[in-house]
């Protein structure tokens, strides 16, 4: 256990280090342009010629002003604290002072986002499990529903999200389920996958059992593919979960949305408002984690419960 | 029934599957009574129709050709019936199921009501000797507890015939005897007619009434022989004259069947 935490604690120094150290050649030419308005010698002299210089260059000819790369106000990199304070300022801090739902706060726009993540989530997943038991259990829909799902994941998401936007608000549905839908779509995949392998998974031997005692197929499923299944079923909502995500935050890229992680990132990318990016990233990235995470836990303790071996 | 009412009567069965390599003839011309109360053996060497022809009785295959009765009835007919447990190589137990949970798995699917199959466990676990076990998940138990398991699942509903094919092979030397002998104490309590299939010659003259000889391509019978010994057989029959002279004719039948290769 030390010695993991020792290992992950290494890891992400080297990252940060890495982070701090490219912030450096990334923002000197703003640097550099502040230094020279503030009085200080720049080589080489004029704005233009720096231009014709990469960032690794010029920090090399100006070695004293690297500090000038940290603070920025719109930054092209923002250094780690830039970014952990912002993303403190946005949840803790405003959470600690009764805001945390103001329309500034990232809790208030990760809420958003994962109403939405959840809601596909839960289409995403009964679709999946429902294509998985009809693949199964009929050959015509084993040699039609697979190839178009497959397809269907060929499409880049960023491409037909616009379109499902565009046509469910022309039948007038708007906000939270036009997401959910971009959200299912993507998370309904790996759970189909997950679920036809899974619920093939027992053996002749067990079909043949279950013959035995003239089980409909109804029981077989439920008391033995189903749950046979379950192993897979929780890796195939741990990739579908994020999955959700993602599709959440795309939907919220072309609609022009004000509210969610996504707008947030597009309002910062308008704005050149790097650092409200990187915290909106980062507030996804955590989101992430703690949903992921909860997959995890959940499986953990169904698979104890159903006497599997940890 | 009385003593000599045929259960399962085959009648020139015959099962040919068709493979990318040709037909294989898994049986030929099968003809065989099983009376009421027998334990009939069948033995042979791989590929010889042995576990085939369980499986037709149990109608998990289906016959080319030929007749099979199960109670009087056709082995699919008997199925649905619910006329026979299985008892397959392997325990096949659920790994998500305590032991209690997989006993009771055939009684839930035949709608038993909770009261009988509680008295229905309890009495199972008793005779395959595991009783405080069934709160146990599967790989709890070592390779013969749950092989035990797996017979008291098969006889938990109850069907007057019990098919077991290859139930013991897994074991070792050791469990093994233990549990003929358990099997055997189990058949005489409970009456049942019993199929076993085996590769094993002593296994197979200490538990049968009735030693059933196959070899293979095609897959037929050579010999059927008559066990002579006592129902009451300790482990240690196996040192007598009698029972060596018994293993000396299931050799030679085998011997005889399998002459043509080499």
């Amino acid at each position: 256990m030390m010695r993991n935490l020792l290992s992950i604690l290494t890891v992400v120094a080297a990252i940060i280090g890495l982070w701090y150290a490219a912030c450096i050649p990334m923002n000197m030419h703003e640097a550099t342009q502040q230094a020279q308005r503030a009085g200080t010698e720049v080589t080489p002299a004029t704005a233009s010629e720096r231009l014709q210089l990469g960032g690794i260059a010029l920090a090399v000819k100006n070695p004293t002003l690297w500090r000038g790369s940290f603070g920025q106000d719109r930054p092209r990199l923002p250094s780690p604290d830039q970014v952990m304070t912002e993303l403190w300022n946005t949840t803790g801090a405003m959470a600690l002072s009764g805001r945390a739902m103001s329309k500034r706060s990232l809790v208030f726009h990760s809420w958003i986002t994962l109403s939405a993540t959840l809601l596909g989530f839960a289409f995403g997943t009964g679709l999946g499990i429902i294509l998985a038991v009809g693949i199964v259990h009929s050959r015509a829909m084993d040699m039609s529903v697979m190839p178009w799902a497959i397809a269907s994941q060929t499409i880049p998401i960023l491409a037909l999200a616009p379109m499902i936007i565009v046509v469910l608000n022309s039948i007038g549905l708007q906000g939270l389920i036009p997401k959910a839908i971009i959200s299912a779509y993507l998370s309904f995949f790996p759970v189909v996958v997950g679920m036809v392998k899974g619920l093939r998974a027992p053996g002749m031997m067990q079909l043949d059992l279950m013959r035995t005692y003239n089980a409909t197929q109804g029981q077989t499923l439920w008391k033995l593919r189903l749950p046979a299944s379950m192993p897979y079923l929780f890796a195939s909502l741990k990739i579908g979960i994020s999955a959700s995500l993602i599709g959440a935050i795309v939907g919220e890229l072309p609609t022009g949305a004000i509210r969610g992680l996504g707008a947030r990132m597009l309002t910062g990318s308008y704005y050149g408002q790097t650092i409200q990016i990187w915290s909106a990233l980062f507030a996804a990235a955590i989101l992430a984690a703690i949903l992921v995470g909860t997959i995890g836990l959940i499986q953990r303790r169904t698979l104890k419960r159903m006497g599997m071996q940890p | 029934m009385n003593e000599n009412t045929p259960v399962i009567q085959a009648r020139n069965l015959d099962l040919t599957f068709e493979t990318n390599d040709g037909p294989i003839h898994a049986l030929q011309d099968v003809s065989l009574d099983i009376m009421k109360g027998d334990f009939v053996s069948f033995i042979g060497p791989s590929g010889c129709g042995k576990t085939t022809f369980l499986r037709v009785i149990a109608a998990l295959e289906e016959p080319t050709g030929g007749t099979v009765t199960v109670n009087g009835m056709t082995p699919d007919e008997a199925r649905r019936a619910r006329a026979y447990g299985y008892v397959f190589q392997a325990a096949g137990l659920y790994p998500w199921r305590t032991i209690e949970g997989n006993i009771r798995l055939p009684l839930e699917i035949m709608g038993f009501e909770r009261p009988e199959m509680r008295e229905r466990i309890d009495r199972v676990l008793q005779l395959v000797d595991l009783e405080g076990f069934g709160k146990k998940f599967p790989w709890q138990l070592s390779g013969g507890m749950q092989q035990r398991a797996s017979i008291a699942r098969a006889l938990a509903f109850d069907a007057d015939i019990l098919l077991m094919d290859e139930p013991f092979g897994a074991l070792d030397e050791i469990v093994r005897d233990h549990l003929n002998e358990q099997l055997l104490r189990l058949w005489d309590k409970t009456s049942k007619t019993i199929g076993f299939v085996t590769h094993s010659i002593p296994e197979a003259v200490y538990l049968s009434t009735r030693i059933v000889v196959m070899s293979p391509r095609p897959g037929r019978i050579t010999d059927v022989i008559e066990n002579t010994l006592p129902r009451d057989r300790p482990l240690d029959i196996r040192d007598t004259p009698e029972f060596l002279e018994i293993a000396h004719r299931v050799r030679e039948g085998l011997r005889a069947g399998h002459a043509y290769e080499d």
